[in-house]
């Protein structure tokens, strides 16, 4: 099984998804000759023609309400928006059209689409390029939002996006594109929606987190196992629907958990996950839920993004805490 | 500064029923026109019952076709079965010609989702409140219908307020740049609700706003229902043979209120709707008719009886519709409930059973 980075990873399902259904399509901009400005759909223009490979014009909101057309329609098209900062002018279309047109209709027209933008920091982007603002996204009822965390994920979690009967927004964390390669099996498997990973078993603590943050969460629950602390390290990977069954056995479990999210801490979905502990599973807490995320500031630029980043040190800190709290 | 900028405009007959000087020969089969001429007089039917039920508070925020009805009407009659109709929410006249039944339109109005599930026209539409924002999706379901092939094309109806946003300048140049089979037919009635045509936008014409995106704009008389039968079949034939969109401005006013929420005495001169009365669209074509001997003081008897009738009966059976269950919120919210929301069903559950 080779191994593969994250862009490899959703350029392989993306072929595999088109292949199986001809009803499969990419639209977005750059995204054929180009091949993508990430290169995630490198190859798929000379493989499946300019009819599947759709090069748009510079138009998120008319890409979006193409593919809300293109899904009324039957077919499963997967846009393609450059950076999660340019997702805005499609809000209307996501809000308004694609995440209730099923609902509108009593089930006669559906939306089985895809949108796909890179998001979050990290990466030293221009302006409005490395925000994370999947939270807004959670709060639309009729929408599914899908963030991988690993080559693998992302091949299956995309692969199950696609094949989804509803509109699914699938948030890429752009700083994992190359971070690492995986074992990627090119088998046609889907990973299920609505389902959390596990990345780590432990007893002592669970810290829940989503996107390239597992990256810091995993590095940190290594360095609490040296000092003698199990966490638990939970992916999300589906923010809508979310699987609270994990979270909370898991918190039932520990007692104790931190959620780690680089999006800014007010209204972002980590609040949702510890109101679900507090509605659910409060009587089983040793300690607070402590939230570790952005700032409640503006994405800075560069110079500044890392120390907007929730970082290991912070995680730790966080964890120390929830650990002496008695 | 002035640019000239040719539009074509079109239009057969004139207010008072007679044909205009230099119109071009027109297609003018009487029982075609009687047909036109019987749906017009249908959607006002419809149109009428509607604002009376919400008058006496059976019906939700109506926003009435009175005096557009030739734009919907010419925009049905134009279309084949398996075109696509995106409608904007005025569109009521060409929604009854595609087979939507007024029980479907009263009960989408009256505030039931079932109303959208339209038994007839399956691929249309449902109409569009947010404003233009159907355009990109006319241009999603063109791209799909050529894709397809079989000649089929879409339509998307909006209002002169709608030309003002960003949706409609992307959607029209994705349709231009991609050559896509979609007609966009404007029913510019002069007012977004308190804003007139002349401060919407500085352009001389909305039709031309299709020059820049590569395409032609026309406009027609969107009282003349002729007219715009005309224009929309010429631009469908177009767009069925591959020669890409159409933008068609149709000059029509708007007698009603913006909706039955709207009180337009607050920003329109009533004396202007006045004047307006004298050209909408249905006397027109009666006169025309009747001149012709194609119809008579008892066929327009026979057809008043025959839609008080059609538009009873149908307000009679959305009136006595059965509410949709409470778990209807839920079961149409995705293909499959996720478990998160099982909770939530049952909890709606509960407190409706409660409350019965």
């Amino acid at each position: 099984m080779p191994d593969r980075t994250m862009v490899e990873a959703i350029n392989l399902a993306l072929a595999r998804a088109m292949a199986d259904d001809p009803a499969v399509m990419v639209l977005g901009q750059d995204i054929g000759v180009n091949g993508g400005v990430f290169r995630v759909t490198e190859g798929l223009f000379a493989r499946f023609g300019a009819d599947r490979v759709v090069d748009t014009p510079l138009s998120e909101l008319g890409v979006c309400g193409v593919a809300v057309g293109l899904a009324a329609q039957g077919f499963r098209p997967v846009a393609e928006i450059q950076f999660m900062g340019f997702i805005y002018s499609t809000i209307d279309q996501l809000v308004n059209h694609a995440s209730r047109l099923r609902t509108r209709t009593r089930g006669r027209l559906t939306c089985p689409m895809v949108m796909r933008a890179p998001f979050g920091g990290g990466i030293h982007a221009p302006e409005h390029h490395s925000e994370s603002s999947e939270a807004m996204l959670t709060n639309v009822p009729g929408l599914k939002v899908v963030i991988p965390s690993s080559p693998a994920r992302a091949y299956g979690l995309l692969l199950a996006a696609i094949r989804d009967p509803d509109p699914v927004v699938f948030l890429e964390p752009k700083r994992l594109y190359r971070a690492f390669r995986e074992a990627v099996a090119d088998d046609g498997d889907d990973l299920p929606l609505g389902r959390c990973a596990l990345l780590r078993t432990g007893g002592d603590l669970t810290i829940v987190t989503w996107g390239a943050m597992t990256s810091e969460v995993l590095s940190a629950a290594a360095a609490l196992s040296v000092e003698g602390i199990a966490a638990e390290v939970i992916d999300v990977t589906t923010l809508r629907p979310l699987d609270s069954d994990t979270i909370l056995a898991s918190v039932e479990k520990t007692g104790r958990c931190v959620i780690v999210h680089e999006a800014p801490r007010t209204g972002g979905f980590g609040a949702e996950i510890a109101a679900r502990i507090a509605e659910h599973a409060l009587l089983s807490l040793l300690a607070p839920v402590k939230r570790v995320a952005g700032y409640d500031t503006v994405m800075p630029l560069p110079k500044l993004e890392a120390r907007y980043m929730p970082t290991e040190a912070r995680i730790l800190a966080a964890a120390h805490a929830v650990m002496e709290a008695r | 500064m002035e640019q000239a900028i040719d539009i074509p405009f079109t239009q057969f007959l004139a207010a008072d029923g007679s044909v205009v000087a230099d119109a071009t020969p027109f297609p003018a089969d009487p029982r075609k026109l009687v047909a036109l001429y019987r749906a017009l007089v249908r959607t006002r039917s419809f149109d009428l019952r509607a604002v009376e039920l919400q008058r006496t508070g059976r019906l939700g925020t109506y926003a009435s076709s009175l005096g557009q009805e030739a734009v919907a009407v010419g925009v049905g009659a134009a279309m084949d079965r398996t075109d696509v109709l995106l409608p904007s929410f005025r569109e009521h006249g060409a929604q009854l010609l595609r087979g939507v039944t007024m029980v479907e339109l009263f009960r989408f109005w009256g505030g039931d989702e079932r109303g959208s599930d339209y038994a007839g026209p399956r691929e249309d539409f449902p109409v569009s409140i947010p404003i233009g924002s159907h355009a990109p999706q006319a241009a999603g379901v063109a791209f799909a219908l050529r894709l397809r092939g079989g000649g089929r094309a879409a339509v998307c109806v909006l209002g002169d307020g709608a030309t003002s946003k960003g949706d409609f300048y992307e959607a029209m140049n994705l349709a231009g740049v991609w050559r896509l089979p979609v007609v966009f037919v404007v029913s510019n009635n002069q007012w977004a609700i308190s804003l007139p045509r002349a401060r919407q936008t500085a352009a001389e014409t909305i039709a031309q706003k299709a020059i820049a995106a590569g395409f032609e704009g026309r406009q027609v008389d969107g009282n003349d229902v002729l007219a715009v039968t005309h224009a929309v079949s010429e631009a469908l034939r177009m767009a069925r043979d591959g020669g890409g969109p159409t933008l068609i401005e149709a000059l029509t006013y708007r007698l009603a209120d913006h909706t039955t929420a709207d009180d337009s005495r607050r920003y329109r001169d009533e004396n202007e709707v006045v004047r307006q009365w004298k050209n909408e669209p249905l006397t027109r074509l009666r006169l025309y008719l009747t001149a012709r001997g194609h119809w008579s003081r008892d066929e327009e008897e026979a057809l008043k009886a025959e839609c008080a009738k059609e538009v009873g009966a149908a307000a009679a059976l959305y009136l006595a519709d059965e509410a949709q269950p409470v778990t209807a919120m839920f079961d149409y919210l995705y293909a499959e409930l996720p478990s998160e929301l099982i909770a939530q069903r049952m909890e709606a559950v509960a407190e409706a059973d409660r409350d019965a």
